[in-house]
């Protein structure tokens, strides 16, 4: 099932008189594809959470309209939408069992649809086998890890086979490990059921793992959307550059003057756009060590990853310390005082200083 | 006894010598005073040891009258208040304005005397040569005639007696249920909406075994404190509740002792106890209930 939201706004009243009012999704517009795996990124107070709240119909939208499929879906109540959702804290009900989670919204049908329990426990079942928690079923959420808690609200969602479902920070419970088992497992899930799923997350990692596309937010307003891969090599202003990848990229102040890339007095590539004072942002895996290469740094320490390295060097002009990520084959003069370094040019990307947007540089960057 | 244990015991000593002082030894001299005969207080003697004090307070009308005035009142008043509180909690915990003024007038009862209390439900109640009272007032006003609510018909006191208890030991209960409300995760009502739960069923499936310890607490000492009943009555129907037949059976043990027919330490050992075993019976029988209806959540 097809997602299309349309000119969505939800705005919260203002508490009191001198407080604004709070704009937590500005204007969305964008179609989620049928069957598809979907990240909703951003930091932390950006909306994204809200977002989800709309499209699961817990909240009402200010303006704006959601689709599912062709069918106007915007006033009709949660339980019409044919949503399951999946919390944070995933609210299984503590009393009952995991059969009796699983099967709660089952027991909820009406009229035509109504089940008989024996079909009640064979659907749970299927699901449950699905999530690989059938051996679970009469247990308690207490007595059950994180992981297994997370299946549980999984299989809850799934149970009544929704149209779309939707998962708010899924794995922010989990311990690290358990969070690249538990991503894999949802990419797994998803792509058998074929259910459109919208999961929430503030972190750029998890999102670019698994999704099919990633939705980048801030600030109730969407900056970008599109394949993990193409909103990192293409992003589309200075905030979404810095919020994908780890370790993030490296920005400096720079200037364009007569066709030329400027950081400090370095002259790092060519620029075929107007002068002007730009940032100039280089992913750590853009650096290459050159011993007579433009970019002059002084070097920090060395930390060594196994496959890589990774040099950190600072330069008056960077906005925090430089980290690269080199190969471990190259070898490093780790007495001398300085470093240099050339660049891949698809590796750096130049935005604005006034509007921090990015600089479409033609040829050089692709 | 090592070092370490002579040490607990010193620290537990004030607590153990007041609580032996003033509760384990008057408890283990009431049971020993239940079964000695003709005990008197000033000489500190008796006729002998037997099951007489129990049989006699068994046999007394004025105890029957008691024990049946008292189950009445546990009977009726606990149901009807912890229900009436489960309400009031519910409305007050799904409505915004006004929230807190409604929390402090449900409270009032709570921080009000009881004799003061009382005289307020005399005014509403008794009939007096001037006035019928406010209640016989709307009951005129409805077409019925006035009824002596303080001095009448036993089914009349019994529900003034009821009406008052119910009124007088609501608030907490809405206090601990508000409290226990509030504090259930708002995700699990988000997760049953999602789900398409209706209003009925989120009531019973989610709200009431959530807060299921905090109202079986109250029924436990709602339970207790029912049995244990007195001053509500005397704050109605005034110290001489036998001629009353509104008289309790904290009442009578209070009688036995210092009332006016009183001075019968025997007998009233042996109703206390007797209530110590009511009490102690029904409070089982709702630790076992409890066991499959109240969940406690890790």
């Amino acid at each position: 099932m097809k997602v299309y939201l349309e000119n969505l706004t939800k705005k919260f009243p203002s508490r009191d008189k001198k407080s604004k009012e709070v704009i937590a999704v500005n204007d969305f517009t964008f179609e989620i594809p049928d069957g598809k795996l979907i990240g909703l990124l951003g930091p932390s107070g950006c909306g994204k959470s809200t977002a989800l709240n709309l499209i699961c119909g817990l909240q009402k939208p200010t303006s704006g309209k959601i689709y599912f499929g062709d069918d106007d879906v915007t006033d009709l109540a949660p339980e019409k939408r044919g949503v399951g959702l999946v919390f944070q804290n995933y609210a299984l009900y503590p009393h009952l069992t995991v059969r009796q989670n699983i099967i709660f919204p089952l027991e909820n049908l009406k009229g035509k649809d109504k089940l008989s329990k024996a079909q009640m426990n064979e659907k749970a079942l299927e699901i449950a086998k699905l999530v690989q928690i059938d051996q679970l079923m009469d247990r308690k959420p207490s007595e059950l890890s994180g992981g297994q808690q997370q299946r549980v609200a999984i299989a809850r969602a799934l149970v009544k086979m929704p149209r779309v479902l939707l998962l708010d920070e899924p794995l922010s419970n989990l311990d690290a490990r358990l969070r690249l088992q538990t991503r894999e497992e949802i990419k797994r899930i998803q792509q058998k059921t074929g259910i459109t799923t919208v999961f929430v997350t503030h972190d750029q990692e998890e999102a670019m793992s698994i999704s099919d596309m990633i939705v980048v937010m801030k600030d109730g307003v969407l900056q970008q959307i599109g394949k993990p891969q193409d909103v990192y090599d293409d992003p589309i202003n200075l905030f979404v550059a810095k919020f994908l990848g780890t370790p993030p990229i490296n920005v400096f102040d720079g200037e364009v003057r007569g066709g030329k890339l400027y950081v400090g007095n370095d002259c790092i590539m060519d620029a075929d756009t107007y002068d002007r004072k730009v940032y100039v942002g280089i992913r750590p895996e853009g650096f290459v060590l050159d011993a007579n290469g433009p970019l002059h740094c002084k070097l920090g320490r060395v930390e060594v990853m196994g496959r890589d390295i990774s040099v950190v060097s600072e330069n008056e002009h960077a906005h925090a310390v430089v980290r690269s990520i080199i190969s471990a084959e190259n070898k490093l003069d780790l007495a001398s005082d300085e470093v240099r370094f050339s660049v891949k040019p698809f590796k750096v990307d130049v935005f604005d200083k006034e509007t921090e947007m990015r600089i479409h540089l033609g040829g050089a960057n692709g | 006894m090592d070092k370490q244990s002579n040490k607990a015991w010193l620290y537990l000593m004030p607590a153990i010598l007041f609580l032996g002082v003033f509760m384990v030894y008057p408890l283990i001299d009431v049971f020993i005073y239940s079964l000695e005969e003709g005990y008197n207080s000033a000489s500190q003697t008796s006729f002998g040891v037997g099951a007489y004090n129990f049989s006699y307070v068994l046999h007394d009308p004025y105890f029957l009258q008691a024990v049946k005035n008292t189950f009445i009142l546990v009977i009726i008043t606990v149901p009807v208040s912890t229900g009436l509180a489960l309400l009031i909690s519910v409305g007050l915990a799904s409505i915004k304005p006004l929230r807190e003024l409604y929390q402090t007038v449900f409270f009032l009862p709570y921080v009000t005397n009881t004799l003061a209390v009382g005289l307020v439900f005399m005014i509403l109640f008794k009939k007096t040569p001037y006035t019928d009272g406010l209640i016989n007032l709307i009951i005129n006003f409805f077409g019925g005639s006035s009824i002596d609510f303080i001095d009448g018909p036993y089914w009349a006191k019994m529900l003034v007696l009821c009406v008052y208890t119910v009124w007088v030991v609501m608030p907490f209960k809405i206090l601990i249920l508000t409290s226990a409300l509030a504090s259930v995760n708002q995700d699990y009502y988000n997760a049953a909406r999602v789900d398409g739960t209706s209003k009925l069923r989120i009531f019973t499936k989610i709200t009431l075994p959530m807060i299921s310890p905090m109202l079986f607490y109250l029924i436990i000492t709602g339970f207790i404190g029912a049995f244990k009943a007195y001053s509500d009555a005397v704050a109605l129907f005034g110290t001489n509740l036998n001629a009353a037949e509104m008289n309790t059976i904290v009442g009578y043990v209070y009688d036995m002792l210092y009332g006016t027919g009183g001075g019968y330490p025997s007998y009233a050992s042996s109703a206390a106890i007797i209530l110590f075993a009511i009490v102690l019976t029904i409070t089982c029988i709702n630790l076992i209930v409890s066991k499959k209806h109240v969940h406690y959540s890790r």
